[in-house]
């Protein structure tokens, strides 16, 4: 296949950054996407030029690193990850636009890379249950329904990529931190500290410049995990809830 | 910040005054529907007029039209504020964007239909809400009551093909809004479930399109019968 | 030096408990006046930092990734074994030590074994007390299944997605301890050394990736949980990130390295579809529960279907050869992956591969569909199935998977005591980044349980017996250990940047990798043993001459983060090769051809090589030195394995 990249190429985070074309032969059609990169990465490489900085790690679709806006969609046109994404599902004369992750909150580092800490501060503003290792009951002695277990199992599945930001208009992290609030508030292991962790990762995920929700369903259409919007409406229950009820004042 | 402005200022605060204000309007436009019917009554404009007095002078009317008012501003303010804080959340756009392919594009421009629906309504209230308060308007008497001729400045106005048209338009607008914010409302106040929520996606599917279509009928009835 | 491995004397059943009974405590007011490094955040990392952070002990967390959930942990499929006996099926500790040690055919301490064996138990409490959701039956107690060979049902399994809970659920242990700020995280940040002062750890230098500051960290003790060096082969089921640098950085510090030829094949990979491949994908072993592999039964049956003339559903079941159920019949396909990769092997070699390089078997679905139905079939690899179409482009409900055995884990690592303490007291190795557990092989659903059992329920206790004799004077990056090892880390970036050759760091992993996987893979014989050490020898050498590192170091570098590691990779390879050289047997994950029992099965010489191979670094370019621990079996009687 022959294609034409137009890739976002930014020096690092103080750099305004723009958009440089590249044209690439003799892909195959069994390449990944991260591995068309690579081969485009060798041929800059080969010419002196600085290669196209990406995120990527484990390129099984499971550790959330990679996050390429790919002609207007988060990790392309397919519903998985960027590196699960194959060059089959383009054809030959193709332009390809890569993007990096717009948001506030995911401030570009280089190229294609962005910061994504802020996804860890929503978690380490309550997205846990406290307990100390060992001192635990034996893990047969909390029974949990397996209904509720696989739907808090649906939501826990989220790897983190980001992708729910990048798709939502609004940049919005709804769907990441419903998510880890929804498995927590469905099993009986997050009960004790429900509340305060609605209102704790809330205030995080609004301190940290997300948007708000339209509930445009984007974040769920694109997530490659398949997260349902289901988990937003819990964690605004959760919320509403948490704040009427709490003795937070 | 107390709690409760501290709530009301976190996005989640903010989408809940939008969802209840979005929903009493809701409710505001049902009523609004079913007593505009009359106009289709062919009475001359008797029943309507009865109407618009009633809903004028009835002190529990005077409460909900406040509400009312109050929802409409509410719905206006916080929608301006989640509309900045939403534009600064993504300083630097995209240069492609395939949003089609993944949400409708009412949902993606509840702020752009909102605006038009309010210049229609600062429009329609000029026309007719500040006419029957306070406006010049003719008398009519019905069993020796006197009673204001809204019915009058309603067929005046509904004969300018203009008008009608623009009220034809705003219609789509208000339908297209609808059809996202029903179901939207109830999304934002957690009510979502298996066994409910296909039945308020439906609902709302019918409400944005067979309120809008009354609502339009009536200028062009009026149009095309006067 | 005599390596002390410090195992406890007694009854084995009784050793960890006495252990823990005899290691000092540090009084709870004293922990917050010590600093601990954990480089990595994995399993291992992540558990061990948040446990030590919970005792009260001021940690920093390292990573090189943007966040700590991102380590290659995530990835692990299938599940994490414990001794439950949640089944009722005759597990208990004594059988799965027994099975952990029989599977790594014998070469691991038995002490060790016990051990994790002890405490898996508590592993699986602890990660449901953190809401991590395991599988469940509807009675809402724990599901469990059988796994990589395993006759009793111990494995506690979420989906295809077991590593991934478990991880988020050390994450999670983790991130709460850094909102208490008793662990100051360090993400995008690689170790490029490890400090010693006085032959003790005392702290690290670090490379932050994104500004390119070379920094330095001083502590009471480091512990490395960077995970295996897979990524020695190029092409491997580890993330692209994955490296030995920091156990190997820690090697030439003096932290002996052991067991470095011991390296995991996994069977059930995607085979590779070109050169273009940058890395390999996992299918759960578990698929091998219900599928069935085979190969065409000739050679001519297998051309046609390379060339396309047939298709693998028009192969009458005479011409099939199910060769793992012919030749073990009592394990089928369920014989551990050592075997079941070798046998892949050989059908290959044979020339009955299946797909167009000829690497390749089947893993058919076609009986289980037709006795389970295709719902239950989806139900339970629904995620794996969908993953396999979407890399390949084919339908393993309609035609067989394409199988073909990969790197996968590496059972060799930095040599630690009892303790987990390596050879440079207060440098630890936790998980993967250790040898100690898994002998020559290890089974399927036991590394979770490792990195697990280090971090969360073995550290705690053996640490605090290092600290308490440490005293609590306060540690500092002013010594000038510190400005040495910084000085040298700058020296050598500079020089990498400085060659401006003319080849890609990816030009030399790559020739690497086909090195290792050629002469020091699945099937190794002395003399391409012999043949790959001159080759790696030569290949190092063209890198430092002719290597092209493009860009500057103040920068987000990832030529220059590659360089440091394949720099790396080119001297563990070689060490490897010595290893397999060195051990004249076959044994797990090592086979060697010369060595085998008629039936083409490995053949142990547990008189001259039951032992721990140690190697010591002597400096560059030198012979490395082989220290040997000798492994001594009190409670199980060494056997031929044989799944027959």
């Amino acid at each position: 296949m022959k294609l034409t990249l137009k890739v976002w190429r930014q020096k690092n985070n103080a750099d305004k950054g723009g958009f440089v074309s590249y044209p690439l032969d003799g892909i195959s059609t069994d390449m990944s996407f991260l591995e068309m990169l690579d081969v485009l990465n060798e041929e800059l490489t080969e010419k002196g030029e600085d290669p196209v900085h990406f995120d990527h790690d484990c390129r099984e679709g499971i550790c959330g690193m990679c996050s390429l806006y790919i002609n207007g969609k988060p990790h392309g046109p397919q519903q998985t990850t960027t590196c699960q994404l194959h060059m089959r599902s383009f054809k030959d004369g193709d332009t390809i636009t890569i993007e990096p992750w717009r948001a506030a909150a995911f401030p570009v580092v280089k190229d294609l890379v962005v910061d994504r800490a802020s996804f860890d501060r929503i978690i380490q503003a309550g997205g846990y249950v406290s307990v100390n290792t060992g001192g635990v009951p034996d893990a047969n002695e909390i029974p949990i329904p397996k209904t509720i277990a696989d739907e808090a199992f649906d939501a826990a599945t989220c790897i983190g990529c980001g992708a729910c930001v990048a798709a939502c208009k609004n940049a919005s992290a709804m769907l990441f931190t419903s998510a880890k609030i929804s498995q927590l508030a469905m099993l009986p292991q997050g009960q004790v500290e429900r509340k305060e962790r609605a209102e704790k990762m809330i205030a995080q995920m609004d301190a940290e410049g997300f948007g708000a929700c339209t509930n445009t369903g984007a974040c769920s259409a694109e997530c490659p995990k398949g997260i349902s919007l289901t988990n937003i409406a819990r964690m605004n229950r959760e919320y509403f809830s948490a704040v009427l009820s709490s003795e937070n004042v | 910040m107390s709690w409760v402005t501290k709530t009301l200022s976190s996005t989640l605060g903010r989408k809940l005054i939008m969802a209840l204000t979005g929903l009493f309007l809701i409710l505001f436009l049902t009523g609004h529907v079913s007593g505009n019917l009359l106009l289709f009554k062919g009475d001359g404009g008797q029943a309507f007029n009865i109407y618009a007095k009633f809903m004028t002078t009835n002190p529990a009317v005077k409460i909900l039209s406040y509400l009312t008012y109050i929802s409409v501003i509410g719905h206006v303010i916080y929608a301006i504020l989640l509309g900045r804080k939403n534009k600064s959340a993504r300083p630097i756009g995209y240069a492609e964007s395939g949003a089609s392919t993944n949400s409708t594009m009412a949902s993606r421009n509840m702020g752009i239909l909102g605006t038009i629906i309010l210049i229609f309504l600062v429009v329609h209230l000029q026309s007719f809400w500040y006419q029957m308060h306070w406006g010049d308007l003719p008398f009519v008497t019905y069993d020796g009551e006197e009673y204001k001729d809204l019915f009058s400045i309603v067929t005046f106005a509904f004969q300018n093909e203009l008008m009608v048209a623009g009220y034809v338009i705003a219609m789509i607008f208000l339908g297209f809004h609808l059809s996202h914010g029903f179901a939207s409302a109830f999304q934002t106040l957690g009510l979502n479930h298996k066994k409910y929520t296909p039945a308020i996606a439906t609902l709302g599917k019918l409400y944005a399109v067979i309120v809008p279509i009354l609502f339009a009928l009536m200028p062009l009835y009026i149009y095309f019968t006067s | 030096m005599i390596l002390d491995s410090k195992l406890p004397a007694g009854p084995l059943a009784e050793k960890w408990t006495k252990h823990k009974f005899t290691s000092k405590l540090v009084n709870p007011a004293n922990k917050r006046k010590y600093t601990v490094i954990v480089v990595g955040t994995g399993l291992a990392g992540a558990s061990a930092a948040a446990s030590l952070a919970e005792l009260g002990y001021n940690v920093k967390a390292f990573c090189f990734q943007d966040s700590p959930r991102r380590a290659h942990s995530i990835a692990a499929q299938g599940g994490i074994n414990a001794a439950k006996n949640y089944q009722n099926d005759g597990d208990s500790v004594y059988r799965l030590f027994y099975d952990t040690i029989k599977g790594g055919d014998y070469r691991a301490r038995e002490a060790n074994v016990y051990r994790l064996a002890e405490v898996s138990v508590n592993i699986i409490d602890q990660c449901v007390a953190q809401g991590v959701p395991f599988a469940r039956e509807y009675g809402g107690l724990l599901a469990n299944r059988s796994f990589g060979g395993a006759q009793v049902s111990r494995t506690f399994y979420a989906r295809g997605q077991t590593g991934q809970q478990l991880l988020l659920g050390a994450y999670s242990a983790l991130s709460r301890q850094v909102a208490n700020g008793k662990v100051k995280l360090f993400p995008r940040t690689e170790m490029m050394d490890v400090v010693t002062v006085d032959g003790h750890a005392r702290g690290i230098v670090t490379r932050n990736l994104i500004t390119g500051a070379i920094e330095t960290h001083a502590a009471h003790a480091v512990l490395l949980c960077t995970g295996g060096y897979g990524n020695v082969f190029f092409l491997s089921t580890n993330a692209m990130g994955s490296n030995v640098t920091a156990a190997w950085r820690a090697h030439k510090k003096g932290a002996h390295f052991a067991n470095p030829c011991y390296t995991q094949i996994h069977p059930t990979c995607i085979p590779v579809s070109g050169d273009h491949q940058s890395k390999l994908t996992l299918m759960s072993e578990s698929l091998r529960n219900d599928g069935r592999v085979w190969v065409p039964k000739t050679v001519e049956i297998a051309e046609k279907l390379r060339k396309g003339e047939i298709r693998p559903r028009d192969i009458q079941e005479e011409d099939r050869d199910y060769y793992l159920e012919r030749k073990y019949p009592s394990f089928g396909n369920l014989v551990p992956r050592d075997v079941a990769s070798r046998n892949a092997k050989y059908v290959c070699d044979e020339g009955r591969g299946v797909n167009e390089t000829g690497e390749a078997v089947f893993l058919d679905f076609r009986d289980a569909i037709n006795r389970d139905s295709e719902d239950t079939i989806r139900a339970r690899y629904g995620n794996l199935f969908d993953m396999y179409q979407q890399i390949t482009g084919e339908n393993p409900y309609q035609t067989p998977m394409k199988i073909y055995p990969a790197v996968h884990y590496t059972m060799g690592g930095l040599w630690v005591d009892y303790n987990l303490m390596t050879s440079v007291p207060g440098l630890y190795a936790l998980g993967e980044a250790n040898f100690s557990d898994h002998g020559a092989n290890r089974l399927g659903a036991s590394a979770l349980m490792q990195g697990l059992a280090d971090g969360y329920f073995v550290i705690p206790y053996t640490l605090g017996d290092y600290l308490a004799g440490l005293g609590t004077k306060p540690v500092d990056t002013n010594h000038p250990e510190f400005e040495k090892s910084v000085q040298e880390v700058k020296a050598k970036i500079s020089k990498l940047l400085g060659i401006k050759g003319t080849k890609s760091v990816d030009y030399f992993h790559k020739k690497l990798g086909k090195i290792m996987w050629n002469d020091c893979g699945m099937a190794r014989t002395a003399e391409g043993l012999t043949r790959a050490k001159g080759e790696i020898k030569a290949l190092r050498a063209e890198f430092w001459k002719d290597v092209k590192v493009l860009g500057e170091n103040e920068e987000l570098n990832q030529s220059l983060e590659k360089a440091h590691r394949v720099a790396d990779f080119l001297e563990l390879g070689e060490l490897m090769v010595d290893d397999a050289l060195n051990r004249n047997e076959s044994c797990g994950g090592h086979f060697r051809e010369e060595y085998q029992t008629p039936e083409g099965e490995a053949l142990r010489d547990d008189e001259n090589f039951a032992y721990v191979a140690a190697w010591k670094y002597q400096g560059d370019e030198q012979e490395e030195l082989l220290e040997k621990e000798p492994l001594v079996f009190e409670n199980v009687k060494l056997t031929q394995r044989s799944y027959k």
